[in-house]
């Protein structure tokens, strides 16, 4: 073998409809040798792995699963510009892998003709080779190969068989010269194209420092895809450089002219590639002259069926979702248990001091607030992975279709707003399913609407404190438990009615059809499910870590600064001074000493809390006191709900401080809830000994936090999935509006009632 | 007749895609071409959407989308 010191790495894209196990391939291929960024302006992930054969290095992209060339929103798009050389960011391919589906040949070859026009050298691989022998299925490669004029390789990717084919043959063809394209349209396509193309490009050339072409591909495209997204897009590029209107009529007469010779535009490209396909697959391609009826057959109809798949499908959303729940209680309880650890020694080993209380209050306790809900994402992904990679999730869209039709949604929205009660994160990143953009983006902003387990701590305090264990319908219900399950009622409807709204106003436009196709079951592959569940945990890691980090700083920051001692402890210091000293005085295991220390602790609680009441977010939560007022809250709740920003749940140990307990307050430890309870039932009016907590005030602030948008994190994942700050803005501003909103109505009219 | 008049377990051939939209044209993509055959599998809960099996695969459309394609049994 020679050895070339100046190879360069070519770059090679891998193309495939969704569900023929592409992401597979790519995992195999690349394996850990792999960058995932993002290309500006839509929500693919760019990801590119390095795979060497032979000596030989290549960059493989991986490009989104399609079924066909023929884009129809900016997201498609990106699959012919990379394979067309037209994005700076990627290099112009030297060869395509198609992975095609063996056992569904048929549909797949569709884009395969559509691959095979574009001049590209081209492998195509027969993925799922096992599945359609088992089939009964028979495919003569050789004579597949000679008819598309490109190698065809027999692959079974989960199996990690015929890679080492597939790469030999990578590396042959990305050798050869660009094979002629092979076009299934008919003659008279082909010469409009190529008379579209010379009107295009021929004024093109007239100013040379904009010289642009457009490829014949592309021609292609704008002369089939009439009134589609492609032509705008197209008619758009091409008026840079030449009459726009020109081409609009010369576009018009084409297509008449084609109608005319029995070749109606769009029509005539499906017509003559399956035509093709027909013809190509003659003697091919050999099938069982009677399909056995297959197993996949039998589940099928269980799994859709009127009542079986729907008992079946809410049985497994309460398994997944007692399994989230209980399973992560075990690393929760670790993360917790870490980070109380970490800080607990960062005390001991820093001098209390602003930069102790940055790293143990700032940087640890927000972003372990949010790394505390890490184990659930994470299994919450692992779920959603496991139903992708055995084809149940499709089947999930198909049966609650209905259901969301009636919100203005489809099907594969479910699913997503199911998982936002676990975590909005997950939900959110889930919504990639959804390919018709309005949906996705109403699906995303509805989300956080969800009840999601961060709030929890928040109703398990308040409800313990201020509601009743009242027995309601003769002991079948209690008044606690309804008072919970009201607060994830508010979040739904809540959600159904902005859902609702959203579709009518905003995001209007008529109901996207419904073309899914359902996949075959299949045993799903560990690796596979763990690689995804890894790659979605980790991207939100990333993404999200550190701006929570920053958003924590600065919570932080408005809590402890100004710190001004000689305001806030000085009038204290003789008094702690002198309670020190008498501590030290008693021997260690004096009864009154451990009294005494208690009384330092209080003490040391009671400074914390004035320093809290003179912080900046403290005047700020005094100065806008009147704004609360209608809610039924005083400055010290305003004030922490401020502070809950980057997390919801962090409003529970804001309470803490504020109210002289000291930030350790654990809702489910119950020594702690019980003096977080009397601390709250105890709290008055600055000023007066009018009590602060009520019912309506308890519930004001349960409604306020089942509405709110307290979540830097899903924020930051709303950023990265709609790719602007616009949408995340947005969904804080109408969900803080409803959540004001709910809570003055809730207090207003609640304490009414209670009088 | 109309492609979403099938009943559950009959077959029909495709005879045109009508839409003026774009749904015609992603319909024919996946495949559903005039002469084709097509069978209804079932319909999910409530009757909407239907489960379709082509070309070897399975395909599930809306009553709305299935009433875009004439078929003759």
């Amino acid at each position: 073998m020679t050895t070339n010191l100046a190879t360069r790495t070519l770059t090679v894209a891998l193309l495939g409809n969704p569900n023929v196990g592409k992401s597979t391939l790519f995992n195999a291929l690349a394996g850990v040798r792999q960058r995932v960024g993002n290309y500006p302006g839509v929500t693919v992930d760019k990801k590119i792995g390095r795979l060497t054969v032979d000596g030989q290095p290549f960059d493989v992209v991986d490009l989104p699963g399609t079924y066909s060339l023929a884009p129809r929103s900016p997201d498609e798009m990106v699959a012919v510009d990379v394979l067309l050389g037209r994005r700076s960011d990627v290099a112009p391919p030297d060869a395509v892998i198609c992975i095609v589906d063996a056992s569904n040949l048929e549909r797949n070859l569709y884009l395969a003709s559509q691959v095979l026009e574009l001049g590209l050298p081209t492998v195509l691989a027969l993925n799922m080779i096992d599945v359609a022998r088992a089939r009964g299925v028979q495919i003569d490669i050789q004579q597949l190969s000679r008819r598309l004029g490109v190698p065809v390789v027999e692959l079974a990717a989960h199996r990690r068989e015929g890679l080492d084919r597939l790469k030999h043959a990578l590396a042959h063809v990305s050798q050869t010269s660009a094979p002629q394209p092979l076009s299934p349209l008919p003659e008279a396509v082909a010469v409009e194209v190529v008379q579209l193309s010379e009107q295009l490009n021929a004024n093109s050339s007239a100013r040379e420092e904009t010289r642009q072409t457009l490829p014949r591909y592309l021609v292609e495209r704008l002369l089939i895809d009439a009134g589609g997204y492609t032509e705008q897009v197209l008619l758009a590029d091409v008026a840079q450089w030449t009459n726009r209107a020109a081409v609009e009529s010369e576009l018009a007469a084409a297509r008449s002219r084609l109608r005319e010779v029995g070749c109606p535009v769009p029509a005539i490209e499906p017509i003559s590639r399956y035509a093709w396909i027909g013809r190509t697959l003659d003697g091919v391609i050999r099938r069982p002259s009677q399909t056995p009826k297959s197993k996949g057959d039998v589940l099928d109809r269980l799994l859709t069926h009127k009542w079986w798949g729907v008992l079946i499908f809410v049985a497994l959303m309460v398994v997944i979702f007692q399994s989230v729940f209980s399973w992560a209680v075990p690393a929760m309880d670790l993360i917790d248990g870490g980070v109380g650890w970490v800080s607990g020694h960062l005390e001991r080993l820093l001098a209390e001091g602003p930069l102790a209380s940055l790293l143990i209050d700032g940087v640890l306790a927000g972003v372990g607030g949010v790394l505390v809900f890490l184990p659930q994402i994470f299994i919450l992904f692992f779920f959603l992975a496991l139903l992708e990679d055995c084809g149940y999730m499709a089947r999930a869209a198909f049966l609650m279709d209905k259901l969301m039709v009636h919100v203005g949604l489809s099907g594969k929205s479910f699913v997503p707003l199911l998982s936002s009660f676990a975590c909005a994160i997950p939900g959110i990143m889930a919504t990639r399913v959804i390919e018709n953009p309005r949906d996705r983006l109403t699906t995303i902003l509805v989300a956080p609407l969800m009840s999601c387990s961060a709030r929890l701590p928040v109703y398990t305090l308040l409800i313990a404190a201020f509601i009743p264990q009242r027995a309601l319908l003769s002991g079948w219900v209690g008044l606690q438990g309804l008072v919970m399950a009201s607060m994830y009622l508010l979040g739904i409807l809540t959600a159904v009615v902005v859902a609702l709204l959203l579709k009518r106003t905003l995001l209007r436009g008529p109901t996207p059809p419904l073309v899914m196709e359902l996949p075959a079951y299949k045993w799903p592959s560990p690796a596979n499910v763990l690689y995804r569940m890894g790659e979605r945990g980790w991207a939100f890691v990333r993404r999200a870590g550190t701006l929570i980090l920053a958003v924590s700083i600065l919570v932080w920051a408005g809590l402890y600064f100004p710190r001004d001692s000689e305001q806030v402890e000085a009038p204290l210091a003789p008094q702690t001074q002198a309670l020190t000293a008498k501590a030290e005085s008693l021997a260690e295991d004096d009864p009154q000493r451990a009294e005494i220390e208690d009384e330092l602790r209080e003490l040391q609680n009671q400074i914390d809390a004035a320093y809290v009441r003179d912080s900046y977010l403290g005047r700020v939560g005094r100065a806008i006191e009147p704004v609360f007022h209608p809610l039924g809250w005083d400055w010290k709740i305003g004030c922490a709900v401020i502070a809950s920003f980057p997390a919801r749940e962090v409003v529970v140990a804001v309470l803490g401080v504020i109210y002289e307990l000291g930030s350790e307050v654990d809702p489910g430890d119950e020594e702690s809830q019980t003096r977080m309870t009397a601390a709250l039932r105890s709290a008055t009016w600055e000023g007066s000994n009018r009590p602060v907590f009520t019912i309506p005030v308890a519930l004001s602030i349960m409604v306020f936090f089942a509405l709110c948008a307290q979540c830097a994190a899903t924020l930051v994942v709303m950023r990265r999935e709609t790719n602007s700050w616009r949408w995340p803005l947005f969904a804080f501003t109408y969900m803080t509006t409803l959540a004001y909103l709910g809570a003055l109505i809730t207090y207003q009219v609640g304490s009414r009632i209670a009088g | 007749m109309l492609l979403s008049e099938l009943t559950i377990g009959q077959s029909a051939r495709v005879e045109s895609v009508i839409d003026d939209g774009g749904l015609a044209a992603r319909l024919m993509e996946m495949g559903i071409i005039p002469g084709i055959e097509l069978r209804l599998i079932g319909k999910a809960p409530f009757g909407d959407p239907l489960e379709f099996e082509l070309r070897g695969y399975r395909l599930s459309l809306r009553q709305r989308e299935a009433e875009c394609v004439t078929v003759a049994p």
